[in-house]
């Protein structure tokens, strides 16, 4: 005999200011197999689990259905409830009559009979429900950190420090990633090499953190505790045992390319380092420019190497490893403002990004640290700086804000007035937003010292006679401005980078319609993603600055030091299962699954007086997620997800449409 | 194949030497076209500030007519490619007006060909075939391409090029030997449609654009527009007078036709002393 108890949520006026919660209440009571039924005004509060538990026991319930929020929302909490007062987690089921029904409904006597309506589809369901028992799995504890920016650093010496073995994997030459192309940081403006590269050093010389620079991540299987990731390690043609770091071969070096890290404003050596204080300490040789590989001649390097450490035979290593988790810090890069014709970017050499201006300022860079215009050197008078490009704007760029931007762009106003003293600073901003601890200060400090905000857009930049003139517009007086400058500084929009879709489709992760990596819920799991073992930091999640992208590192260090500090998992029994007896090899599954988790197994029993192999699906738990691909695709109806059977499902779709 | 030809009011009055050098230039090159019979008004510059439903049907009326002749309309004024892609645009774009308009006008639309320019059918028969035709060169004739505003904007459905760094009116001028000065001012508004209203303002506008393109080097603004042909022609109050010729006049005239049949003799600012101190009429 079934006994089914029907808990009913007001969720506050959420779902009883549109449903009329004692009407579904009523007719819960009429379906067959309830046995028991109660309305809460918060049920997932305190009290309200307490009453499901005392139902439980009084009323010998075996079967609950709470009629309230999304199964994604509060689905644990009760499963959690249930198991408390002895029932099975598994005969809990959700009717979310608040996302589906209360929140998308204004019309109280439409909403009320779609709220029983899903009510009777949750018991019809649950009433089918068989208790189901998860099963653990050992937990490899080794992580793997993608991305050797300050994101991936941070998260990888906060793993190392708890005991547990890391590697960070870098695609390009050295660890550090944007943060160690900046100058100065706001608000503070203490100088990003100075706190970043110690930080690089700690990583480097940890005994628990191995850092694959020149590497990537080509394919990544498996699930949480048991990952299965091959890597590649690019040919450095450098043996790092041998080299010493003295740069003789740099300095011979005859071809060269643009620098990236100084964002094409200087350049490098075919055989080069980034920069001074790379983290590891050995130059690469970049094979696309280098004579050696593109002539077949040269090789000057290797001549005047005292170390014999150049070594052009080197060739990419394959590596196939095993990790516990992972944690994504893939970072961000910077929007093409090229798609801003009116502001000339690419045409006029001395409109430039935020980012090249960084190289501009700092020490390191292509001008020594002196702030000079890439068209003749000449040190501007008069800076303008353009801000949301490409963020706040659905026409050119993209709707969102990037976050960073009216800060460094203020922290660029402050360095300009201490470098050139007497110089002169326009903003062109939307609005300042600078909301952050010490933000808002910093930004009327650079108001101080007399950099002239002005709101409202650029409509042109033009060059004439050696000054770039821009033409905008002042919305606060209602009046055009235009401004001789000697140099346009355009904040661009920070975004996502362009492989990061392929990166999530290795990762098994979503991403949102701009590319950026999906958190698992945007409040309470702000560094989880819906696969498991999967962890975000830094930008690779969204627009961020320092201060937020290494918070979001450590706490992406701490999922997976809470993960490891388990010595085994529990998995969800929520799994595809086989009936043998029907299965008829066909092996349909096996083309569908996308966690290749299903596997031919041959099987002999006797049919009649004989004995028969034949071959039949079988269905690897641990990798299985239950997505339900093969149960669609089963011609024989052989394959059931457990908890959503098909004949669960059936029911559900009966008592919702007869 | 070929195109119905709509030249819209301006090529009948202000801008009569762009419809003669327009033919001429077809005429030339062998591009089929024939004139739309029974046009009628675009309604350009009124109707769209006024009327919405009639900013659409007036230029609707046009398209059908030429859908009924199963030929692409194309029009030598910006103003008319404007109105006629606007309609366009609002006819697959809006059901419920499409509705609307086509009950007014009794007929039915399927917009199979989109609305040219005459830009855009010198550049369908492209830029190295246009050269090929050209007998004498334009050499040494600085040009300074002006687009204005109604070939590029708005980028919805008036996208003949890059709304804010365009060049293929360039390509098209240099394929005659001159050389197309690179400005900064090419898209700027002229402010053509103040002309009457606001005059002191339109002229400040006019001379400026003028100015700039002779500070970048330039002897002479081609245009594609009756609107910023008459505007800069009539409203320039610089120190340098600069002729305003329409693009299909040079390449006439690089056609090696005559410089009367192009109506080079009716611009405000002389439009032959320039060709005659470089020798090229």
């Amino acid at each position: 005999m079934i006994r089914i108890g029907v808990f009913v949520c007001w969720c506050g006026s959420n779902i009883a200011g549109t449903v009329d919660v004692g009407k579904v209440a009523e007719e819960s009571a009429k379906m067959p197999g309830v046995v028991h039924v109660e309305q809460n005004k918060y049920t997932c509060s305190d009290p309200g689990q307490d009453s499901i538990r005392k139902a439980i026991k009084e009323h010998r319930l075996d079967r609950v259905v709470v009629a309230a929020c999304s199964p994604r929302m509060h689905e644990m909490t009760f499963r959690k409830c249930a198991a408390s007062a002895g029932l099975n987690q598994y005969l809990v089921e959700m009717a979310n009559i608040r996302e589906h029904c209360s929140w998308v409904h204004s019309d109280m006597s439409v909403a009320t009979p779609k709220a029983v309506d899903i009510v009777r589809r949750a018991v019809a369901k649950v009433k089918r429900s068989v208790p189901l028992f998860p099963s653990t799995i050992p937990v490899e504890k080794r992580a793997l950190v993608i991305g050797g920016g300050i994101a991936g650093i941070q998260a990888a010496l906060d793993i190392a420090e708890a005991g547990y073995e890391v590697t960070i994997v870098e695609r390009e030459p050295t660890i550090g990633g944007r943060m160690a192309q900046l100058d100065k940081t706001f608000p503070t403006l203490d100088c990003s090499s100075c706190i970043l590269t110690p930080k690089m050093v700690d990583a480097a010389s940890h005994p628990g953190i191995r850092i694959l620079t020149c590497s990537e991540v080509e394919d990544i299987s498996g699930y949480v505790g048991n990952f299965q990731v091959r890597l590649r390690k690019r040919a450095r043609s450098i043996d790092e045992a041998r080299c010493t770091a003295c740069g003789i071969c740099i300095s011979k070096c005859p071809t060269s390319r643009d620098s990236e890290f100084n964002m094409g404003l200087g350049t490098r050596k075919a055989i080069y380092m980034p920069f001074p204080q790379a983290v590891p300490n050995k130059p690469t040789i970049d094979r696309e420019i280098c004579r050696h590989f593109t002539e077949g001649k040269c090789g000057i390097c290797q001549k005047v190497c005292p170390s014999g450490a150049v070594d052009f035979s080197q060739e990419d290593q394959v590596l196939n490893e095993k990790f516990g988790a992972v944690v994504a810090a893939t970072g961000a890069t910077q929007f093409s403002v090229e798609a801003y014709g009116e502001y000339g970017y690419g045409r006029y050499p001395d409109v430039i990004t935020g980012l090249e201006l960084e190289r501009l300022i700092s020490s390191t860079g292509p001008t020594d640290g002196k702030i000079r215009r890439p068209s003749d050197g000449r040190i501007p008078r008069t800076v303008v700086f353009i801000k949301c490009v490409g963020s706040r704007d659905e026409n050119k760029g993209y709707p969102y804000c990037s976050k960073a931007c009216c800060m460094y762009t203020a922290k660029h106003a402050i360095l300009l007035k201490e470098k050139i003293p007497g110089a002169s600073a326009y903003v062109f901003y939307m609005d300042v937003r600078a909301g952050g601890k010490d933000y808002e200060e910093f930004y009327q400090r650079s108001q101080e010292i007399g950099t002239r905000y002005v709101r409202g857009r650029v409509s042109r930049i033009y060059p004439l006679d050696g000054k770039l003139i821009v033409q905008g517009e002042d919305t606060l007086l209602g009046q055009r401005v235009e401004v001789e400058a000697d140099l346009v500084v355009l904040a661009a929009a920070m975004v996502p980078q362009i492989d990061a879709p392929e990166m999530a489709r290795k990762l098994g992760i979503s991403y949102n319609q701009y590319g950026f990596f999906s958190e698992a819920h945007p409040k309470l799991r702000p560094v989880e993603t819906n696969t498991a073992g999967v962890f975000l930091a830094g930008t690779c999640q969204g627009p961020k600055d320092i201060p937020e992208t290494v918070a979001q590192a450590s706490a992406a260090a701490v999922k997976v030091i809470s993960l490891f500090a388990k010595s085994e998992l529990t998995t969800n029994p929520n799994v595809a299962s086989v009936d043998e007896s029907l299965c008829s090899g066909c092996l349909w599954c096996m083309n569908v699954c996308p966690y290749k988790a299903i596997e031919e197994k041959i099987i002999t029993e006797r049919a009649g007086k004989e004995t028969v192999t034949r071959s039949v699906a079988s269905v690897n738990t641990g990798l299985c997620q239950g997505c339900g691909a093969c149960t669609v695709a089963c011609r024989d109806g052989a394959m059931n997800l457990l908890g959503f059977t098909n004949e669960q499902i059936l029911a559900e779709v009966e008592a919702l449409c007869l | 194949m070929g195109y119905a030809y709509y030249p819209g009011c301006s090529l009948h009055g202000t801008a009569k030497e762009y419809d003669m050098s327009s033919r001429a230039c077809l005429d030339f090159l062998g591009i089929e076209y024939r004139e739309l019979p029974d046009w009628s008004c675009c309604g350009a510059s009124s109707a769209h500030s006024v009327d919405h439903t009639l900013a659409v049907s007036l230029p609707a009326r046009n398209l059908i007519l030429a859908e009924q002749m199963n030929l692409p309309l194309m029009t030598p004024c910006t103003a008319c490619y404007s109105r006629l892609r606007g309609a366009h645009h609002a006819l697959r774009s809006d059901p419920g007006l499409a509705r609307k308009v086509l009950t007014a006008l009794g007929s039915e639309y399927k917009g199979r060909y989109e609305p040219l320019s005459i830009l855009d059918v010198l550049y369908q028969y492209g830029p190295e075939a246009v050269g090929e035709k050209v007998t004498k060169k334009l050499k040494e004739l600085k040009v300074a391409c002006y687009y204005g505003c109604l070939l590029l904007r708005p980028p919805e459905y008036a996208d003949f090029d890059d709304p804010e760094n365009p060049g293929k009116m360039e390509r098209l001028v240099e394929t005659t030997g001159a050389r197309a000065v690179d400005w900064p001012h090419r898209t700027e508004c002229c402010g053509a449609s103040l002309s009457l209203s606001d005059t002191k303002l339109v002229v400040s506008l006019a001379t400026f654009i003028v100015d700039m393109a002779a500070r970048h080097g330039a002897e002479c603004i081609v245009t594609a527009c009756p609107m910023c042909q008459a505007n800069l022609d009539m409203r320039q109050r610089g120190r340098t007078k600069l002729p305003v010729y329409y693009v299909t006049e040079l390449l006439g005239l690089a056609f090696g036709l005559e410089p009367k049949r192009l109506g080079l003799t009716t611009h405000m600012v002389n439009a032959m002393g320039l060709l005659r101190a470089k020798q090229l009429a």
